[in-house]
């Protein structure tokens, strides 16, 4: 019975978290629909959906050091905020296809294949795929070991989308600077537990 | 008490002296207005503009002019801070007045100048020119100034001087980007010009804009505009100008060499390493849909004006 009740309220809480995660791209679409993002609005527009993006997979990896450091487990919304992340990066993307370069193609593609800043961010993308694809249970029950290898995948993905938000201004910023430091420390946090905890863990298995 | 007028006024209405003296009293009052709303507790507003008599000229662009409004309030200005609007934002306690400028070097005359009086003095000019940042959007800007030329006629530059170095003014307490933890460049931001290129009749400086002395963010109160550069070549609230030998340091090519060249003439051609060059999107053409992506014009339009400046020059490796 708690069990349930408790379940009917993660529900809750889950889709609580698509909704308020969603904000933040439908209000800067309004902004930007009704001329309130300022002088060039689509610039603002892709920017603000990116680095939202940025800030979902961070929280994504911040589940695992709360339940190891300070002992809170979110684990049960994981799932939402790393979808939330990959809609939001879908989004950036599109709106750099559309309202940013307007689907011209042929300088399009050149600037994805040539150009490290723009191809270490689609690449981004490319490697959230499968990840949102196979992120429903029953994935999950398929792939066995193999989905938690599978999923080890955000690591590189929010490695190149540090990479790429460092490289889209000419100086660091602060902002920049706060959000780069944050994916740094997440992933240090998780190389520096490799390391220490391989040992234990293969006495164990 | 002064309004605002649209700048295309003849030759013949130049201020008088007289009427210029009462516009310093105007600015003093706006000042003293400026104080007391800041007492009152109300934050204090940016500096108010004040009207600019100015002659037309040939220059100009035959493009919708980008809305004041943009111009005003989407700029790099780092010393103000790194987003678009922090400029606009954080330049309320600059003050851009007075101003002297001071001009030396290789000159027969070395010289400061009070900025207001060189004002009265030269013809104030309307410029309407395109502005290409590197960061490829663009805008269209009246602009109000003169020659650089008729400054450093009065200088004199001798035989030996071959550039010119531009300086910006270093003021922490009044420039938060110039303070605190995150300064994304060293001070003064520093810029350059071959001389050939400081005298070409383009080439401005600007004390004004849509009619009006420059808003803090747009340097005041005077600033340099060559308009078949990228935008980063304006350097911005300028204290000094030296004629000078050999080629001058630029801040951004000092900071990142290989995306930021000394030329950094517009063309379509030769790319940012990070970005394309070949379009724009002009600001406040196209608001949210339909993005406006122009193609971008070989030295920004001025082809016919300045490719001679670079005749035989491989623009590639010159960029």
């Amino acid at each position: 019975m708690a069990g349930e009740r408790s379940a009917v309220v993660d529900n809750i809480a889950g889709w609580g978290i698509y909704v308020v995660g969603f904000i933040p791209a439908v209000s800067s679409f309004w902004l930007g629909a009704t001329g309130g993002l300022g002088a060039d609005p689509v610039r603002t527009f892709e920017q603000t959906l990116g680095l939202w993006a940025l800030r979902f997979l961070i929280l994504t990896l911040a589940i695992t050091p709360l339940r190891q450091l300070a002992g809170i487990n979110l684990l049960r919304f994981r799932r939402a905020l790393g979808l939330l992340a990959f809609w939001y990066v879908a989004m950036h993307f599109s709106v750099y296809l559309t309202l940013d370069r307007g689907l011209i193609w042929s300088t399009i593609v050149p600037d994805i294949v040539r150009r490290p800043f723009i191809t270490l961010g689609f690449a981004s993308l490319v490697l959230l795929v499968p990840l949102a694809v196979t992120s429903n249970r029953l994935s999950i029950r398929r792939l066995g070991k193999n989905w938690r290898r599978l999923h080890r995948l955000v690591y590189v993905a929010v490695s190149l989308a540090a990479i790429h938000y460092f490289l889209a201004t000419k100086v660091l910023d602060p902002t920049q600077a706060i959000h780069i430091g944050l994916v740094v420390l997440l992933l240090g946090y998780r190389l520096v537990r490799a390391l220490l905890v391989r040992r234990p863990e293969r006495r164990a298995a | 008490m002064p309004t605002y007028r649209p700048p295309a006024i003849p030759a013949s209405e130049i201020t008088p002296r007289s009427v210029y003296l009462r516009r310093r009293e105007f600015m003093g009052f706006m000042a003293g207005a400026g104080v007391m709303l800041g007492v009152g507790g109300a934050r204090a507003e940016a500096p108010a503009t004040v009207p600019l008599k100015t002659v037309p000229s040939p220059f100009k662009v035959d493009e919708p002019l980008t809305p004041r409004e943009d111009v005003t309030t989407y700029n790099n200005f780092y010393e103000f801070g790194t987003d678009k609007a922090d400029p606009s934002r954080h330049s309320g306690d600059f003050k851009p007045r007075p101003w002297t400028i001071t001009v030396d070097g290789l000159v027969g005359k070395p010289q400061t100048f009070d900025v207001d009086k060189l004002m009265a003095e030269l013809p104030i000019e309307e410029r309407i020119y395109r502005m290409r940042c590197v960061e490829a959007w663009s805008m269209v800007i009246p602009w109000n100034g003169f020659p650089l030329k008729a400054l450093l006629d009065k200088v004199e530059p001798l035989g030996s001087a071959k550039y010119v170095a531009f300086e910006t003014v270093v003021r922490p307490e009044e420039m938060p980007g110039q303070s605190g933890y995150f300064q994304p460049m060293p001070w003064p931001y520093v810029e350059g010009l071959r001389l050939d290129e400081a005298l070409h009749p383009l080439t401005i400086l600007a004390v004004g804009l849509y009619g009006e002395t420059l808003p803090n963010q747009n340097g005041a109160p005077i600033r340099l505009v060559v308009p078949w550069k990228y935008g980063f070549k304006g350097i911005k609230s300028i204290v000094r100008i030296s004629l000078v030998e050999t080629q001058p340091p630029n801040s951004w090519n000092s900071l990142q060499g290989s995306e930021y060249g000394f030329y950094a003439n517009v063309n379509p051609e030769v790319d940012h390493p990070r970005w394309s060059q070949a379009t724009e999107r002009r600001i406040g053409e196209s608001g949210f849909f339909g993005s406006g992506r122009r193609p971008t014009l070989m030295f920004n339009g001025y082809a016919d004006e300045v490719a001679s400046l670079y005749a035989g020059m491989d623009l590639r490796a010159n960029y």
